[in-house]
């Protein structure tokens, strides 16, 4: 009987550190090269870094008027913070600076729908979300 | 007679006192306590308290997520109901403390700003500086000048 109570909670300790294992590594389900190709098998085209910066300095027309381009909350610089517009810092979203960008895919699906809705009016196609990672990547 | 009128007089400080002791800037608002509500409302901006608006005001601002002051803050339907709920439930007229909030409102006013509501406007009226309103950027950042509002603390103006 003691036996199978020290099993048991053998057991359960490894239960208790795969689910914290597993808790762990949930954000990190993905990585900016792997999304790279994800997006770019999908859209069946290379990524284009200078595309991609492009995209994010540009200033668009179809979207909310309060938020013409990425760069009104990101800033030029994705190597520095941005701010929201309610005034809340936002981290780098250069991967150099900030190594924690694109690790949680479901993370990269929400603000693309979002923010391309936002600045866009739209969503952004597979080919448009590969060249921006692409460009964010590499800088 | 005499008595009663004597007493009532009395009392007429205090009764002003709290008719017109509009804020109550000394007592804590209760905070968020809903997980799922804080993270995902503080991705953009603190994650204010629900008691600052009514009901209505809630679930006007969570059926238009998509255009949410200016910008895409769509959410799951999962999450989004789920935060509604929370957001009614601990709303300024949800019988808390906080339904003093709502004089002035009329029952058809769907204020979705915070920042609009008579007590807000009142309160921040002839007191914030041209310079604080520049650094802080936006009225809805709280915290720029109430260091401890995300903590409920309003007091510190």
């Amino acid at each position: 009987m003691k036996k199978r109570r020290t099993h048991l909670g053998i057991t359960a300790a490894a239960l208790v550190v795969a689910g914290s294992l597993a808790a762990i590594a949930e954000p990190g389900d993905t990585s900016a090269s792997q999304l790279i190709s994800e997006f770019s098998a999908q859209a069946g085209s290379a990524p284009s870094a200078a595309r991609g910066e492009a995209l994010f300095m540009g200033t668009h027309t179809g979207g909310k008027p309060e938020t013409p381009s990425c760069t009104t909350c990101h800033t030029n610089n994705p190597k520095a913070s941005g701010k929201t517009r309610a005034g809340k810092v936002i981290e780098p979203m250069a991967l150099s600076a900030n190594p924690m960008r694109f690790t949680d895919s479901a993370k990269v699906a929400k603000w693309f729908r979002r923010n391309c809705n936002s600045v866009l009016g739209r969503e952004c196609s597979a080919e448009e979300k590969a060249d921006v990672l692409a460009w964010l990547s590499s800088i | 007679m005499k008595n009663y009128m004597k007493k009532s007089l009395m009392a007429l400080p205090f009764m002003m006192l709290g008719l017109t002791a509009p804020l109550h800037a000394d007592e804590r608002m209760p905070v968020v306590t809903d997980e799922l509500t804080k993270a995902e409302c503080s991705a953009c901006h603190m994650a204010y308290q629900p008691g600052f608006l009514p009901a209505r005001s809630w679930k006007t601002i969570m059926s238009t997520l998509d255009s949410h002051f200016g910008e895409d803050a769509s959410l799951s339907e999962a999450d989004r109901s789920a935060i509604e709920a929370y957001l009614v439930a601990n709303a300024a007229d949800a019988g808390g403390r906080n339904s003093w909030m709502l004089r002035g409102v009329g029952e058809n006013d769907y204020i979705l700003r915070i920042s609009e509501m008579p007590w807000w406007v009142r309160e921040h009226r002839g007191e914030v500086s041209q310079r604080a309103w520049a650094r802080a950027g936006s009225k809805a950042n709280c915290t720029a000048c109430h260091r401890g509002a995300d903590q409920g603390w309003y007091d510190d103006d």
